[in-house]
């Protein structure tokens, strides 16, 4: 299998979806001429020309709002943000707009389009270009979450969001864009909704998604090799739909459950994991299930502290510990 | 009851208010047969006593939420839609009626929507600030001042792309202009030179601020910073809008260059019907409007003139408006509510086509 980056398995993603359907179009700022702020889209204009890769200036309520009225008439817009952290000036666009015109048409209009970009923190970028937003996003019914973590489900779940007629959120992560993996010849397709072991065990799960299933994966490691600790990692993959089956078995299996997410704790997708967990596998709980988010507070600049206050291997090590206490 | 408001209520039409158009001898009015000038006077008859009945219906606790009521406009929707082709498309604000019926809508799904009845065109979904008909071009009906004006100009950037020779009319009133959405979406509009007429609906007031006390400069002449062509017409004179509106959509349309209208025009009721209507204007000046510019006495007078409408015939028009207008509220009246089970339908497409879906795991929450 040929092992490519995460960066790389995007951009596969994108030209073999600009190469099977015309409608397909990619915009955002810098993704043409510069070829990509993160190089992600790099070579993309030479292959396809101006008209499938369009840059657009900083506007992102208008380039955003324009993708959503484009898509109502059969369009396939996958518009880059270049940090999830400007949805806040699309609010109006990606929320009111791309999320609600099915409902408010009483089911007549379609708006099928993707929006994509990093999400993350761990860059020293500060409070204004480290949100994580999916939690905030998939608050809205009608629109979809993914937060691949590596290569292969890069590329298989950004395939499966361009062919989605709904509207996709589609979180990626600046650290993995250099991250290494195997990645499937041919066409390579990983359905939205369906998470995957990603480490199997018989003591722990860890339930996560995003870079944080690369600390746990490493934590795991620790916690088999130290503690004697047997660690399931499920990586979720997609926010919503969820696929809580997968979790909830997990659950029966290991009786034992660590969220990890790169979120602020108030209400955020661990929350949600909880409540659903607590809920419908009460009885196969022998202990409280326990969370590790990042420090609330917003995203610190100070970088050795910056990483501290972010899940890592070490606090989901101590977190998971306290678990099976 | 609300009080009469209609030109022909009123019976003999004010001699104060026009009856003649300088954009009457315009080529796209010199080709309106008869039939035509009655057609577009009987729609513009036919929103007017849609929306005296809605507002009755409203006072009468039948319609929830808000209420923005298109009377004193009805010559600029009427006037727009009028010159649309297969491949021209409408989006426009929360004050939605007036478009909808002008684009074709029939009265019963439209008056069924306010009722929030499953009968109604977005199955009692949307309610009024949210009315769609892609089958006739209309993209809504949306609720935030200025947020639609973006996805104008993606319609417009989805004809270009798809090279279809039609244009996007994209409506917002004058409140709308100094929203942020409203120049991102000029300035793209511009920069990729988008088939798209973005018209301002300018009735004076954003809610309960006049313009002066909203906007700095011409209205539609902030174009020129974006380097658009620009143009303002009377919103009294469904003639002077046709005019100038063929004008900027044949520019869309065979040179794909967008354009700002300035359509000045005026509201009789308040921003809402639940709104004060008194603490931002004197009660004078909506009656001179009404005596002096109303669109359908104004239009009436004209048709008169021409001899393309008699008294008898009006009436006729006026009756036959009231009448579908009533058995509108009472198709709405009659109609079923959607049922709880409704709540969870269309919010996906994948939800709602099972058969067809690709993903997994829950969509919905408890």
């Amino acid at each position: 299998m040929p092992v490519i980056s995460y960066r790389e398995a995007i951009r596969h993603a994108l030209a073999e979806e600009l190469e099977r359907d015309a409608n397909v179009v990619v915009l955002g700022e810098e993704v043409a001429q510069f070829n990509g702020a993160y190089k992600v889209t790099e070579g993309l204009l030479a292959k396809f020309g101006p008209k499938r890769i369009v840059d657009t200036p900083i506007s992102e309520a208008g380039f955003i709002g324009m993708g959503v009225g484009a898509s109502m008439l059969g369009i396939r817009p996958v518009m880059e943000l270049m940090f999830w952290s400007f949805y806040s000036v699309a609010f109006d666009q990606i929320l009111n707009n791309a999320a609600n015109v099915r409902y408010m048409s009483g089911g007549l209009i379609n708006c099928p389009i993707v929006i994509r970009g990093p999400a993350n923190g761990g860059t020293n970028v500060g409070a204004t270009h480290s949100h994580t937003p999916e939690n905030v996003l998939a608050n809205h019914p009608g629109v979809k979450v993914v937060v691949p973590s590596t290569p292969a489900d890069a590329k298989g779940l950004l395939k499966s969001a361009i062919r989605d007629n709904d509207p996709v959120f589609f979180l990626e992560n600046t650290i993995l864009y250099g991250d290494k993996g195997e990645v499937p010849e041919g066409e390579h397709i990983v359905p939205l909704g369906k998470a995957d072991i990603k480490r199997a065990g018989t003591d722990l799960t860890i339930v996560t998604y995003g870079r944080c299933v690369l600390h746990s994966l490493a934590a795991a490691d620790l916690l088999q090799k130290e503690h004697d600790v047997s660690v399931e990692v499920v990586d979720l993959r997609t926010i919503r739909p969820l696929d809580i089956d997968t979790v909830l078995a997990s659950v029966a299996k290991t009786h034992r459950v660590l969220v990890v997410e790169e979120q602020k704790p108030f209400a955020s997708v661990g929350s949600q994991l909880a409540f659903m967990i607590q809920r419908e596998a009460f009885d196969e709980l022998d202990a409280p299930i326990h969370r590790l988010c990042t420090v609330d507070a917003p995203a610190i600049y100070s970088p050795p502290v910056e990483a501290e206050q972010l899940p890592n291997p070490q606090r989901i090590l101590k977190a998971a510990l306290e678990v099976m206490a | 009851m609300t009080k009469k408001t209609s030109a022909t209520a009123d019976k003999k039409a004010d001699e104060s208010a026009k009856s003649t158009s300088p954009s009457a001898s315009a080529a796209i009015n010199r080709q309106l047969t008869n039939e035509a000038r009655i057609d577009l006077f009987r729609t513009m008859m036919r929103i007017r006593r849609f929306e005296e009945r809605s507002l009755r219906a409203y006072q009468a606790k039948k319609i929830g939420g808000f209420l923005h009521l298109y009377i004193g406009q009805e010559a600029v929707a009427v006037a727009c839609c009028s010159l649309m082709g297969k491949d021209d498309h409408v989006i426009t604000a929360y004050r939605d009626h007036g478009h909808a019926i002008a684009v074709g809508m029939g009265l019963n799904e439209l008056m069924a929507e306010l009722y929030g009845k499953a009968t109604g065109c977005s199955k009692g979904k949307g309610g009024s600030m949210h009315y769609f008909a892609p089958d006739r071009n209309y993209w809504g009906g949306h609720g935030i001042v200025g947020g639609q004006v973006p996805l104008g100009a993606g319609l417009a950037y989805a004809l270009k792309y798809k090279g279809l020779k039609g244009a996007a009319m994209a409506f917002m009133g004058d409140g709308a202009v100094n929203q942020g959405a409203v120049h991102e979406a000029y300035n793209l509009a511009s920069l990729w030179q988008l088939p798209v007429v973005f018209v301002i609906e300018n009735n004076g007031y954003s809610m309960g601020t006049s313009q002066s006390r909203s906007s700095a400069g011409e209205l539609a002449k902030r174009a020129e910073g974006y380097n658009m062509a620009w143009g303002t017409c009377d919103g009294h004179d469904v003639y002077d809008v046709r005019a100038v509106m063929d004008k900027f959509l044949r520019l869309a349309r065979e040179e794909s260059k967008p354009a700002v209208v300035e359509v000045r025009t005026y509201r009789y009721r308040g921003h809402s019907v639940a709104d004060p209507d008194n603490t931002y204007r004197a009660k004078a000046e909506i009656e001179e409007y009404r005596r002096t510019k109303d669109p359908l006495l104004v239009f009436q007078n004209m048709l008169t003139t021409e001899g393309a409408l008699d008294e008898a015939q009006i009436e006729k028009i006026d009756q036959a408006a009231r009448a579908e207008a009533d058995a509108a509220a009472e198709f709405a009246e009659a109609s079923p509510f959607p049922t709880p089970d409704d709540i969870q339908k269309d919010v996906y497409w994948e939800a709602d086509n099972p058969s067809e879906r690709k993903s997994q795991g829950r969509l919905f929450f408890d």
